[in-house]
């Protein structure tokens, strides 16, 4: 039942059913109901623990996770760096934790004044006159830059417009959210050098282009070198210029928006601004806007009247006539926000810029170290993150999935795989600047043992198998497509016996 | 043995008592690995020739199917519902996924005989 | 620096390695920097701690005083060990389980909430989660129509503002005919005569927006004559340890907000969005699935699944572009139910509806006040004799935190400013309602 102290957890709904809780209540005030005939008759099937059988259940769960507190995470396009505690500390104050969204405007001025902070910080950065807060992660961010981008299209009487174009390489979410607005997509081919053909972009642009979307630096960890005569481009065609903002901390304090020429980006503040992944979420995704597209920001914002803050809730009002309307409940991802606040706070400007050098230094360093075992995408300067391809497993039947799982029987997590979609058997290689040069040559020296072996061919079966020291092997994904058990569901025999 | 024909997104189809029975090629499930879902298509639904017309699915990837000629869904492949692993293991046999009536046979000229066909795979896997 | 670990001989030795001179080589290729010089530099763990808690100060939390906000974010106690549980590095500070070798911890709490989800909602099966109530609200519409193909919308008068703004906006370049009736406050909303053949769905809220609690079987009867998704918001989920569940009335779709039970308001940031459904239309659902399986040696195990409609994979054809969820509140909520376990559940409920149903009878005592709901659960509306913005201005200024005026969420709607929303929860106590009651007589 155990390997290495881990445990085998039986869901929650396993345990057997009794009275218990965990939680101990105080009488309700009065004895009165007034619920109508609304009252549930039948049991929810809900399990029944006590407070130290819960305790323990998550507990032993947690441990059979990676994590970054326990290692490194070197996802491409993912940013997983430390997490400061202090960010959690600051974020559970009572002045922070508990205020609620509808409180009167006197009584959380505070609130305000820690959104407008990092709302001024998130300018300062990019330099664009205006941020969006509200956005709740990163594909959210999109969709409020491209719909301020489709109702500024409209305005302007610019109406037919109605393609967007984005590059190859693309995340998948570019070109989601533009469907949802509306716009049909076109790819642009990536030039020989892993950018943005500059040609072919120019060849399609027209009159009916609603807007360019580039992720840059790039998904293949190259910064465009032609963003601003792609910008020039853009803007010549009566075009908005959208920038993905998932590699901002590639960039963060060295250049602003602002100088490439950028009309929208948003901002994932799980990524460049630490706050913690939690295993899929929550982030948050404030986009700054130019100009152009200011007035078009969705509800609800801040202003200031009488030097005093106050929120703008609804559309149409005096100070948002044009905007596009709300886009999530309540006032944004205000607890993301102190988190992000506080970790800005802490390295300040000066640090921020010491954070994208750090983090393209060890990108960098794991280039050059690498490079001499796995195949680089592209020789030269890499950004935050450094693109492999799959050649160096040619001839040997090992599949990049096999040479990443096996990283984790030496104690890693397996670095972005398959993705860019342009770049066969991609390795993305994201160490970001959390990491010490110690930690960076323990996955180097991983990971070249690793390829050492792979052109050992008696061990292909070690690919094959691995991971074996996990608290899993590898697990059947195409049964559970293919027969989808998506909950627990209580045993047929015992549901007969009651 | 019947005549198949093949497009360029790798359908093949075969015509036989007036109904043309359309599948994917043998290349085509290689390169979806294992499938776990077939979409298909409304029994009685018109479509053109090249339209999207169904949807495969394996763990990692989704495939549209073109309706390799214009014509009338007129039965769909029922036993792929419980056991879409039939397309990995026969293709061009139990795998297959609908029948099409109402076509034109004319349009089968456009498309490719077994040997076009298998050229045009050599050339994509180089 | 504390966050950064490169000591300067570690660089030096770096930039060797690559043959380069300076870290600012590294960025050559980008154009000449106008690096923004207004921002401040670091600063001390200490003296970020007193700069933020200063901010925190001007705030006046809900904790401190006696406070009745709800609105679609409820205020109910969090036990000590849920907060343990969400911090523990693993999970705080893990990735989306894209590897699920060494991410089962992660998938298993996630089939445990989809589970979780799932029974109190009364539903087949429910996702792993989306950003909030009001964005799930949407994507269940969008849900709606890719299973009839249909798309008009009819949605009630009692559901969210918020949901209702968001989803017209996240669903307005989508060719939707959105339908929304007035505000109802009053309970009193005539839904059955508007259900037509070309209607693609209908989206009601229970408790209403207004507190009103409504058996929607009868409805939802109709809503499956005519091939009418019914969808059914619940921004309240605690109600759902009492009340009949939306499966139980008939409803296809469960969309709502799980902060209730999850954590403190946090001013209303990061949010749940629950998403629970029926299991024949699970294809068209937004966002992840964490499925059952197996490994190579036959032990049970969890996958993230069905990702085929996911935009990682789908790309513009997606079922929705979410991708990052609300992972680590999901958790909390499922912490939260597995502490309260099927009689905590119940319990905390009844608690939550006898505290509001006591302090409506004391505030009937008062004939200035009116109780308008017949029956609600731990929130209705009360009729003011003049506007409750400055009423509830007044009774801060008596340190209590009282109400929310309905005319903030209808700026078009003037008849309505003198309502007030209402909620109690079990933190409330004996002297919270009189406290209340008594600064109401006093203000009136």
């Amino acid at each position: 039942m155990r390997k290495n102290f881990l445990h085998e957890e039986p869901l929650v709904f396993e345990y057997p059913f009794s009275d218990k809780s965990a939680v101990d209540f105080n009488s309700p005030l009065g004895d009165s109901e007034n619920i109508g005939d609304l009252k549930r008759t039948t049991p929810l099937g809900l399990s029944s623990l006590s407070e130290p059988e819960v305790v323990r259940h998550y507990t032993r769960l947690s441990r059979l996770n990676y994590s970054i507190d326990t290692g490194l995470y070197p996802l491409g396009s993912c940013t997983m760096k430390h997490n400061p505690r202090l960010n959690e500390k600051m974020v559970r104050l009572d002045g922070f934790m508990n205020i609620h969204p509808f409180q009167p405007e006197k009584t959380i001025q505070g609130a305000y004044k820690a959104i407008n902070l990092l709302s001024d910080w998130l300018i300062d950065l990019t330099g664009l006159p205006v941020v969006a807060m509200s956005p709740a992660a990163g594909a959210h961010g999109e969709l409020c830059g491209l719909m301020c981008i489709r109702a500024a299209h409209e305005h302007n009487g610019e109406s037919k417009r109605k393609v967007v174009l984005v590059p190859e390489s693309a995340h998948g979410t570019n070109p989601a959210s533009a469907a949802i607005c509306g716009y049909s997509v076109e790819s642009i081919p990536c030039n020989n050098r892993g950018r943005v053909d500059l040609q072919a972009l120019n060849n399609r642009l027209g009159d009916d282009v609603a807007a360019v979307m580039i992720t840059n630096p790039n998904t293949c960890g190259l910064f465009e070198t032609e963003a601003l005569q792609i910008s020039d481009a853009v803007h010549n065609a009566g075009a908005y210029f959208y920038m993905d903002g998932a590699n901002f901390n590639a960039i963060v304090g060295r250049l602003t928006l602002k100088q490439l020429g950028v009309d929208a980006m948003h901002i994932n503040l799980h990524k460049t601004f630490s706050t913690p992944h939690g295993g899929g979420g929550p982030g948050a995704g404030p986009t700054v806007l130019s100009d152009a597209l200011a007035p078009f920001a969705p509800v609800p914002f801040l202003i200031k009247k009488n030097k005093k803050l106050c929120m703008v809730e609804h559309a149409g009002l005096k100070d948002s006539k044009l905007s596009i309307g709300r886009m999530k409940g309540f006032h944004g991802q205000f607890g993301v926000f102190i988190r992000a606040l506080s970790y800005i706070m802490s390295l300040g400007g000066d640090g921020l810029s010491q954070v994208s050098g750090d983090a393209v230094l060890n990108a960098n360093y794991l280039r050059v170290k690498l490079s001499k075992y796995i195949t680089p995408f592209y020789d030269g300067i890499c950004m935050h993150e450094v693109l492999f391809d799959g050649s160096f497993l040619d001839g040997s039947g090992i599949k990049t999935i096999d040479f990443a799982k096996a990283m984790i029987d030496s104690g890693f997590h397996p670095p972005t795989m398959y993705f860019p979609l342009v770049v066969e058997g991609a390795l993305l290689f994201e160490p970001t600047e959390t990491e010490s040069k110690q930690s960076l040559d323990e996955l180097i020296e991983v990971v070249t043992e690793l390829a050492k072996m792979v052109r050992k061919e008696e061990l292909t079966e070690y690919f094959d198998q691995s991971p074996i020291n996990a608290p899993r092997l590898r697990l059947d994904e195409t049964h559970a497509a293919r027969n989808p058990i998506l909950r627990w569901n209580p045993d047929p025999l015992l549901k007969a016996a009651e | 043995m019947e005549n198949y024909f093949y497009t360029k997104e790798h359908e093949w189809v075969t015509v036989k008592d007036n109904l043309a029975t359309v599948g994917i090629t043998n290349f085509a499930q290689k390169q979806l690995g294992d499938i776990v879902f077939v979409e298909f298509p409304k029994q009685g639904s018109v479509y053109s020739q090249g339209d999207e017309i169904s949807v495969i699915e394996s763990v990692k990837a989704a495939s549209e199917v073109y309706a390799p000629i214009s014509g009338k869904v007129h039965v769909c492949n029922n036993d792929l519902e419980g056991s879409p692993d039939l397309v990995n293991a026969s293709p061009e046999g139990d795998g297959w996924l609908f029948k099409i009536s109402e076509f034109d046979s004319v349009e089968l000229n456009s498309l490719m005989s077994r040997d076009e066909y298998e050229d045009y795979i050599k050339n994509i896997e180089g | 620096m504390r966050y950064l670990p490169l000591s300067n001989q570690d660089r030096e030795s770096m930039l060797n390695t690559i043959g380069i001179e300076t870290i600012d080589d590294l960025f050559d290729e980008l154009p000449k920097s106008e690096v923004p010089q207004k921002l401040p530099s670091h600063k001390s763990e200490l003296q970020v701690d007193r700069e933020l808690s200063q901010i925190a100060n001007e705030n006046l939390p809900y904790s401190r005083v006696p406070s009745f906000l709800g609105a679609g974010n409820y205020c109910h106690f969090i036990p000590a060990s849920l907060d343990y549980i969400v911090q523990r590095g693993e999970f705080l500070t893990s990735y989306t389980p894209y590897q699920p070798e060494i991410s089962q911890g992660t998938l298993q709490v996630i089939f445990e909430f989809q589970t979780q989800v799932a029974l109190i909602t009364g539903m087949e099966i429910a996702n792993a989660s989306m950003y909030d109530g009001a964005t799930a609200c949407a994507e269940a519409i969008s849900m709606a129509s890719r299973i009839n193909k249909r798309s008009k919308v009819l949605i009630s008068g009692g559901v969210h503002p918020h949901y209702i703004d968001v989803s017209k906006t996240q669903l307005k370049h989508l060719g939707f005919d959105i339908e929304v009736l007035e505000p109802n406050i009053f309970g009193k909303e005539e839904i059955l005569d508007k259900l037509d053949t070309d209607l693609s769905c209908l989206v009601v809220q229970n408790p209403s927006f207004f507190g009103d609690l409504q058996d929607y079987t009868a409805v939802a009867n109709e809503c499956r004559d005519k091939g009418v998704l019914l969808i059914i918001v619940v921004t309240e989920p605690v109600s759902l340890g009492l009340i009949k569940t939306p499966g139980e009335m008939g409803a296809d779709i469960v969309v709502g907000e799980g902060q209730s039970l999850a954590g403190p308001s946090n001013f209303g940031g990061p949010g749940l969005g629950f998403f629970a459904s029926l299991q024949k239309y699970v294809r068209q659902m937004p966002g992840r699935l964490c499925g059952q399986t197996f490994d190579k040696e036959g032990k049970r195990g969890f996958v993230l699944t069905m990702s085929t409609r996911e935009q990682h994979i789908r790309r513009e054809k997606a079922t929705s572009n979410i991708c990052t969820n609300s992972g680590l509140i999901a958790l909390a909520f499922s912490v939260h139910l597995t502490l309260l376990g099927e009689n905590g559940f119940n319990r905390l409920a009844n608690i939550n509806h006898k505290n509001a149903v006591e302090l409506s009878m004391r505030l009937k005592k008062n004939n200035k006040i009116n109780v308008i709901n017949s029956s609600f659960f731990n929130e209705f509306v009360i009729e003011l004799p003049r506007p409750a913005i400055d009423i509830i201005d007044e009774l801060v200024n008596l340190n209590i935190l009282s109400g929310i005026p309905v005319s903030r969420f209808y700026p078009n709607s003037p008849n309505l400013s003198n309502f007030m929303l209402v909620a109690v929860t079990e933190i409330n106590t004996e002297s919270d309602l009189d406290l209340f009651a008594n600064a109401l007589n006093e203000v009136l």
